[in-house]
């Protein structure tokens, strides 16, 4: 993909987010390079959903500057954030696939509305999502309400995927998985990432995701954000920090038995 | 900035070179596919296709080489990827890996042909039967909850059913009142038009008396109802499905049917009767008016009119027709939403179906009632 290796895709600055009287982020600065797999951790409620919400403009902070692809998202005029709407992806947490559609159809939606097509060859590339994200072939004509909710998060998956996005964000893409799917699920991530140069922007609470495909991580903690590399955020000894990578869990995922 | 996608087939040293070029990207894919599809593909020989002049590659792009390549080698050809950059070959694997096949055409929906029209007619009809053999089967369950109910009176939910009565009863007042008046008030002036011809204009009072009390009061407002509580029951106890809150009902023990059915149903039969009495009310009340309006006839002849047109039994025989008229709204509302399965479409779906349903009922048993009290003479 075209760009300088470390340029930035995704660009936050002093974002404020505030629900009533409670501060949920506060001058938070976040930069995310092109082509990393970015993994966002933090408590429940410390707002990694919201964050991202605010990324991709489904919800304006009370402060602060977002950018995207150089553009700026708090002010961008409908065009131009419908040009950006076809570079990025998003998975949802539940999958949040159209209930009245089947699959296929859902992952049609976005090439229908932006790559005119013949239908033969939309069906061939929805048939190519749904392969590459690990569903069998007979799920194509099902509709959403007739999945699992493994299932649903792939379909989800492979419509964010439809258009082939420069950026991916997930929302708990491997919460639901079984511990297989879930490997096959960060494997798949890592090829995408390797062979389209895919900019992932990963929230998760998945341990093993982190330390599988993450290049660098991101813990939200005391309102703000602390962005490392995995082996900075081992030694980082804020407390929650500690908590979190240090716990049981985080121990049995670590690759070195969390020495 | 997009560099145009292109492949150039040429001849070198006995092989078949195809040379893909420029971003095979998911913007390029239909134009590429025509061209793909316009190639000459040939059978038995080595062929080469050469990626080294792709500048950027995408999910689509890759696929439609793949295609090409299984293409050639279905037709016995000896086919090879050259230059394939090693950044993109993942991509492939990926794909590889799954086995991917271009999908069957989508076959043609059936009912297109005469045949289809036919096992459609065929299909439709066995969905009706069933739905009415599980719906009868509803109404047992129903009605071994009620009995199961009698035996132990103290389970009823009071606070329920009074909150049913209120939601559906006095809440609807307003509207069942208007409309019964506006209909009143049509029958009247329309009736009058008529009769008027005849020199018969005072038996518009009979014609008002007997239509309203005995027919078109309980049935308005069987109907109004059925779009307005009918339909909230269906979305109510669908929406609850939707959400597993049903299902949680079951593990804590509790029965949906007893919970959630009996106090609508008993609700709607408590309140219906007194509704069509009100709304008879309010029709002879528009009916007062227009035939004074337009007739002359003043309040007291009215009445006086109407006492020698209808008999106690004209108003019961509305009236008596009201609370199965309930129950069948009430539990083909509840039905419908117990028959919700997984998505928001199928509550919209069948909160439609649930009010049509209901309607067509009640009117089939209004002609019961009807057959039914002229063998009874009544």
């Amino acid at each position: 993909m075209a760009g300088e290796p470390d340029e930035i895709v995704i660009r936050v600055r002093g974002l404020v987010t505030r629900f009533g009287a409670q501060t949920v982020h506060d001058g938070l600065d976040l930069d995310v390079r092109r082509g990393e797999v970015i993994g966002i951790v933090g408590g429940s409620g410390s707002g990694k959903s919201v964050l991202l919400r605010s990324i991709i403009g489904l919800r304006r902070p009370e402060e602060g500057d977002i950018e995207v692809l150089g553009r700026d998202v708090l002010n961008i005029d409908t065009a131009e954030a419908h040009e950006l709407e076809q570079r990025w992806g998003v998975l949802f947490q539940d999958g949040a696939l159209f209930s009245s559609l089947t699959v296929m159809q859902n992952i049609e939606v976005p090439l229908r509305e932006h790559c005119p097509m013949p239908e033969p060859l939309m069906d061939e590339i929805a048939a190519c999502k749904i392969a590459l994200v690990g569903l069998p072939e007979p799920t194509a004509d099902k509709f959403p309400s007739q999945l699992s909710g493994g299932m649903r998060k792939r379909a989800g998956l492979a419509r964010a995927l439809s258009l082939d996005p420069e950026i991916l964000f997930l929302d708990e893409p491997t919460a639901g998985l079984d511990p297989i799917a879930a490997a096959e699920f960060d494997r798949l991530i890592a090829d995408l990432k390797a062979s389209l140069g895919l900019t992932v922007f990963l929230v998760t609470h998945d341990l093993d995701t982190l330390f599988a495909i993450c290049d660098r991580v991101a813990v939200l903690v005391d309102k703000t954000i602390r962005v490392g590399s995995l082996a900075e955020q081992l030694a980082d000894d804020h407390p929650w920090i500690r908590a979190y990578f240090h716990g049981p869990r985080g121990r049995a995922a670590h690759p070195d038995g969390g020495r | 900035m997009a560099l145009p996608a292109t492949i150039v087939a040429s001849e070198e040293a006995g092989a078949l070179f195809l040379r893909a070029e420029g971003d095979w990207l998911v913007a390029a894919a239909a134009q590429l596919d025509r061209r793909l599809h316009a190639l000459d593909l040939p059978t038995g020989r080595k062929v080469t296709l050469d990626l080294g002049g792709i500048e950027r590659l995408d999910t689509a792009g890759a696929w439609l080489l793949l295609r090409t390549e299984q293409a050639l080698a279905a037709r016995g050809n000896n086919v090879e990827f050259a230059n394939l950059r090693d950044t993109l070959a993942p991509l492939f694997d990926q794909l590889r890996a799954r086995e991917m096949r271009p999908p069957p055409p989508h076959p043609i929906p059936p009912h297109h042909t005469l045949v289809g029209f036919v096992a459609r007619i065929g299909e439709v009809t066995i969905r009706i039967l069933r739905q009415i053999y599980s719906m009868i089967g509803f109404g047992g369950l129903v009605s071994l909850t009620v009995a199961r109910l009698l035996a132990n009176p103290r389970r009823l939910r009071v606070v329920a059913t009074v909150r049913q009565m209120e939601q559906t009863g006095l809440d609807a007042m307003p509207i069942v009142g208007l409309l019964s008046f506006l209909i009143g008030v049509v029958m009247a002036y329309q009736g009058a038009d008529q009769l008027r011809r005849f020199g018969a204009e005072i038996y518009t009072v009979n014609l008002l008396g007997v239509a309203i009390l005995r027919e078109l009061g309980v049935l308005l407002t069987a109907i109004i109802i059925a779009g307005r509580s009918g339909s909230a029951f269906t979305a109510q106890i669908g929406t609850m499905q939707v959400n597993q809150e049903i299902d949680a009902m079951r593990t804590l023990g509790l029965d949906p049917i007893e919970v959630l059915v009996l106090p609508r149903v008993f609700g709607l039969v408590l309140t219906l009767p007194l509704l069509v009495f009100f709304a008879d009310a309010m029709g002879l009340l528009g009916g007062v008016l227009m035939t004074w309006a337009t007739l002359g006839i003043s309040v007291p002849a009215f009445f006086e009119q109407l006492r020698g047109a209808v008999t106690g039994w004209t108003l019961w025989v509305g009236i008596i027709k009201a609370p199965f008229f309930a129950a069948i709204i009430a539990m083909v509302g509840c039905y419908e939403g117990f028959n919700v399965a997984g998505s928001a479409d199928s509550v919209g779906r069948l909160t439609t179906q649930s009010v049509v349903e209901s309607i067509f009922v009640v009117i089939v048993a209004d002609a019961a009632f009807s057959i039914l009290f002229s063998l009874l003479r009544i």
